[in-house]
């Protein structure tokens, strides 16, 4: 009988609880956040939530924390606890506080409530998590899809702003596009190999000889176009600066540093581990991305007058230099790739805090022109701001140029010297865009009007930015915005303990 | 190990965050006793430093970033013991010039802060004896002078600034690749180490010299700069405030001179015999062309702009003609040029203080009249610049002239001709500026005090090298031959790096 019943339903997969303990937390949080963001009281729902969520947050890093130097499979193989998942969900964690912190006072989280944009943001989170420690197809989808559908929803969290809806929509669209295609390219590599596990494909593709097998090759083709939707890389990069702009600035925060991530992450392992048997079949492809993604996000960020739509370009153009250390494929690649997009993180935030700090300060919103003057009318957004142009810049003593540096040492080690010379080529352009946002704070006089202490009233009518009337920042965001750009300097003159920190990233992945 | 060069190192920059921090009326006051103290440190050093033995001294040595092998290493050496003190003199005259001078300009403490951070980093690329550490401070360079020249520059800063930017800046980081490439390509997938003195012993393969060499090339020509990449000159002087634009003219570009003999020959010697003659080339296009346009325009600073086209064109001749003589010359040179050119700077502000701010030469005339001594020391300055006999300048430039003819003789004869130029465009300047018809708005007076206090110390330099060249001459011949011990033995051997192959 007993027999019987074990034939009959297969046996349960053997679960790491403690491995697992970071997705758990991250969704038990949520819940709670929910739940908490149901309660009447005004001060619950906006004071409580938000520090539920940094609570939540908390435990997350401090379990992943306790989990360092793991290298195991937890669910039989279904996510992968290496060095890398650590690494980045570490990262999407810092990012996800930062950006709690933006939202804490944000109108978007007011619109649909408190409680709703936090859990959603969490559980943006968890699906990072496991899309970052996926290590088959399965999980990998699913973790693509808990990750996009909660910002789908979060973009358009500013449910009484049209630019926001739209955000939303075409996310909406444009993800699932990313995602269908993902999703045909994973039927095919399925159909070809019969695998789901990524190691399992990557021997399955060389011991039978499939690397240029046609369903692989399509399967290849499918991935390579639906991820390079999912992490905006040129060609297929034409949502960003639209949804950039017109998502909740903190949403957009979180998205250029976690998503980002998320999108590497899963791009490492399904291409470094999976398909790396076919790796002569793609890489000319990836290259070929990897310089149009930096041609395309530095040209495309010129002349921008949203800020926004500045950075959302600008992180395309990262987005192409972090492709330059994955193409080479080498341990060295993955290291850069992780410190690049810890190193890059700090002045990105500290940008998008200033972003966040203009558009409550003045009636501007996130034009350029509300940062004219800030030199000498808040010299120390100023500086923070100044500090996090020059980081993503590249330019020397900040986080911003370590991470170029090696990015480009691990270019010159794997024999693509000329791509980081293209890097460095393109990146110059940069400097016309970047540099500019400085002149404006430095130079120029304060508009009249826009200065919280004359007290521009609202503008009168029903336009969406009438109730962005001027009004004070909030203190957490001097107090982040000096912090982040702390790290850009400290990290900028001593960088070793993030080299340190990535030392092992690619432990998990099979290198040599 | 030491911690004096450090100390000297990051004097500058603590005294303008203590400038920046302290009361507006003090930062001045700060900056310049700041830039004074690095330059009585460096006037000590210039003492101390043993010449009879050379070689690298005062070594501070640190594993600075353990992944890539980046040492936080500095020396002083027969090449760069001078130029630092030259540094130290022309950023204390700036800071002299900002204290007495333009007593009124808004956020002096900012304005400290940055120019302490250019010293910093100028003398940051001059110490380093880590490749990765002279590229990085070879970039940081740049940095104040964005900020310098976006808060206090002229009507067109910023576009000026941003060409000033790209163009540089494409030079810094393709070196930048390079250097990084030379690291990685020299540990040879071992422990990577950028020290100067390890790249030297393991020299890359010459066809890798090659892009790397040029990588180098390109960046410190653009940086002096030097014909045909000197785009970026005539907006970024005529933008710069002045007591910016005397370091930026006279310091900047001797750290791209001073970077060819310190990196790139030692390190590339046998691209830089292979690019010998287009490198020389461009230097005596710099030289004819520079000392044209100087000769042409009609704004007083655009004459020493390209007059600095044409100088430094003989600074790189000296250096390529990889002769000790040469070398020894351009050294000279570079420590001449830097202080006359800091100095006419100067007087081209006061030449526009008397002529109701007007800094074009149309404009000017007649200003000798009731100022005789402004007229001496302008002259004297003057007659530095073009090389007179009797003039430090006039040494270093027969030097260089000396050590190209016996490697390269023609292009010599072709450089000669700039020798006399120069003597066209600096009587110009003097003259159109002094004599001639007293222009419309011209009201002149004398020299005053506080103009003194800017231009005698400098002139003081002047007549000190006249008098004594041998004094900067003789630890620079050491230097040399070091610098130059490389790129001779491939002229004479063949390639080193086939040599290291062959063991």
């Amino acid at each position: 009988m007993t027999s019987l019943l074990a034939a009959a339903a297969p046996p349960a997969p053997t679960i790491d609880w403690a491995g697992l303990a970071p997705l758990v937390i991250l969704i038990i949080g949520s819940i709670i956040v929910l739940i908490a963001g149901l309660a009447g009281p005004r001060p619950i729902r906006t004071r409580v939530v938000p520090l539920l969520t940094l609570a939540t947050l908390a435990v997350t890093i401090a379990s992943v924390i306790s989990l360092w130097g793991e290298n195991t499979q937890l669910i039989e193989g279904a996510l992968q606890l290496d060095p890398l998942t650590l690494i980045l969900t570490l990262l999407i964690c810092g990012g996800a506080v930062v950006a709690t912190l933006l939202a804490w006072r944000e109108r978007a989280a007011e619109e649909i409530a408190h409680g709703e944009f936090f859990a959603l943001m969490l559980l943006a989170v968890a699906g990072m998590f496991v899309l970052v420690a996926s290590r088959s197809l399965v999980s990998t989808f699913v973790g693509l899809e808990l990750l996009s559908l909660p910002l789908y929803i979060l973009c358009a969290a500013r449910v009484r702003e049209e630019r926001s809806l739209e955000a939303g929509l075409k996310y909406l669209i444009v993800g699932s596009v990313g995602s269908a295609t993902v999703l045909y390219g994973f039927a095919l590599l399925y159909g070809a190999t019969g695998e789901t596990g990524y190691n399992e494909i990557a021997s399955k593709i060389s011991s039978a000889g499939l690397a240029t097998d046609p369903l692989v090759l399509a399967a290849v083709a499918m991935c390579t176009v639906g991820f390079a939707f999912k992490a905006s890389l040129a060609p297929f990069h034409q949502w960003t600066p639209d949804v950039y702009e017109g998502a909740p600035t903190p949403v957009t925060a979180f998205m250029s540093i976690a998503t980002k991530a998320a999108a590497f992450g899963v791009i490492i392992r399904l291409f470094d581990v999976a398909l790396r048997p076919a790796i002569e079949s793609w890489r000319p492809i990836w290259i070929g991305i990897a310089l149009i993604t930096m041609v395309v996000g530095n040209v495309g960020a010129l002349r921008q007058s949203s800020m926004k739509r500045m950075l959302a370009y600008s992180s395309i153009a990262q987005a192409g230099y972090i492709l330059v250390g994955f193409v080479i494929v080498t341990d060295l690649g993955v290291q850069a790739i992780c410190s690049y997009l810890i190193l890059y993180t700090f002045g990105n935030l500290a940008a998008f805090v200033v972003v966040v700090a203009r558009e409550r300060e003045t009636t501007e919103g996130d034009n350029i022109s509300a940062l004219r003057g800030l030199g000498s009318q808040r010299p120390l957004l100023a500086a923070v701001m100044t500090l996090a142009m020059l980081s993503l810049a590249g330019i020397p003593a900040t986080a911003g140029f370590m991470g170029k540096l090696r990015l480009i040492e691990a270019a010159a080690a794997g024999d693509y010297a000329w791509l980081a010379a293209v890097l460095v080529v393109l990146s110059v352009i940069s400097m016309a865009y970047y540099l500019p946002v400085i002149a404006v704070m430095w130079r120029g006089e304060a508009q009249p009007g826009t200065d919280p202490a004359t007290g521009v009233p609202a503008l009168a009518g029903g336009a969406p930015e009438a109730d962005g009337e001027a009004g004070s920042a909030g203190w957490e965001l001097t107090a982040v915005g000096v912090l982040l750009s702390a790290a850009v300097i400290v990290f900028g003159i001593v960088p070793q303990p993030v080299f340190n920190l990535v030392a092992s990233a690619a432990r998990g992945l099979g290198f040599n | 190990m030491t911690i004096h060069l450090s100390i000297i190192l990051w004097l500058p920059a603590a005294a303008g965050l203590l400038a920046l921090i302290a009361p507006a009326r003090l930062a001045r006051w700060i900056s310049l006793i700041g830039s004074l103290a690095v330059l009585a440190y460096a006037i000590t050093l210039l003492v101390d430093y043993d010449r009879a033995a050379g070689g690298l001294q005062y070594v501070t040595d640190m594993m600075w970033i353990r992944s890539l092998g980046i040492h936080y290493a500095l020396a002083i050496s027969g090449l760069n013991l001078v130029l630092i003190a030259t540094t130290a003199v022309i950023f204390a005259a700036s800071a002299i010039w900002s204290l007495v001078d333009e007593p009124d300009t808004a956020r002096p403490g900012l304005y400290a802060l940055l120019m302490g951070i250019a010293q910093t980093a100028v003398l940051g690329a001059f110490m380093a004896q880590d490749l990765a550490l002279f590229v990085i401070f070879f970039d940081l360079m740049l940095v104040p002078f964005y900020f310098l020249i976006v808060i206090w520059g002229g009507p067109d800063r910023t576009s000026a600034v941003l060409k000033l930017f790209i163009y540089t800046l494409v030079g810094s980081l393709l070196m930048l690749v390079g250097a990084i490439t030379t690291g990685v390509l020299a540990a040879n997938g071992g422990e990577p180490s950028f020290l100067l003195a390890d790249l030297a012993k393991t020299p890359l393969g010459s066809s890798t010299q090659g892009w790397i060499f040029l990588a180098f090339a390109l960046a410190f020509l653009i940086k002096m700069p030097s014909f045909p990449f000197h785009g970026w000159m005539p907006d970024g002087y005529s933008n710069m405030p002045i007591g910016v634009l005397a370091v930026f003219t006279a310091i900047l570009s001797k750290v791209a001179a001073y970077g060819f003999l310190q990196v790139a020959l030692p390190l590339f010697p046998d691209a830089a015999v292979r690019y010998q003659e287009l490198i020389m080339i461009v230097a005596v296009a710099s030289i004819l062309y520079g000392s044209a346009m100087a000769f042409t325009v009609d704004s007083a600073r655009l004459v020493l702009g390209y007059s600095s086209i044409a100088q430094l064109g003989f600074i790189v001749l000296g250096i390529f003609a990889f002769d000790g003589r040469g070398a020894d010359g351009a050294l000279l040179q570079a420590t001449n040029h830097a202080i006359v050119a800091g100095a006419l700077i100067f007087v081209v502000a006061m030449l526009a203080r008397r002529t109701g701010g007007s800094e074009k030469l149309s404009d000017m005339g007649g200003l000798a009249k009731g100022a005789p001594a402004f007229a001496a020391v302008f002259l004297v300055f003057s007659f530095a610049l073009l090389a007179m006999p009797g003039t430090a300048n006039f040494v270093a430039e027969f030097m260089i002239l000396l050590g190209t003819f016996t490697s390269k003789m023609t292009f010599a004869f072709i450089a000669a001709i700039g020798v006399a130029l120069a003597a066209f465009y600096a009587l110009r300047l003097y003259i159109s500026a002094m004599h001639h018809r007293v222009g419309a708005k011209v009201s002149s007076f004398e020299l005053t005090f506080r103009e003194g206090l800017v231009l005698v110390p400098l002139l003081l330099v002047v007549i000190a090298l006249a008098l004594y060249p041998q004094f900067a001459l003789s630890p620079a011949t050491d230097g040399t031959t070091r610098a130059l011990s490389a790129t001779q033995q491939v002229q004479g051997s063949g390639s080193v790096a086939e040599a290291g192959e062959a063991k």
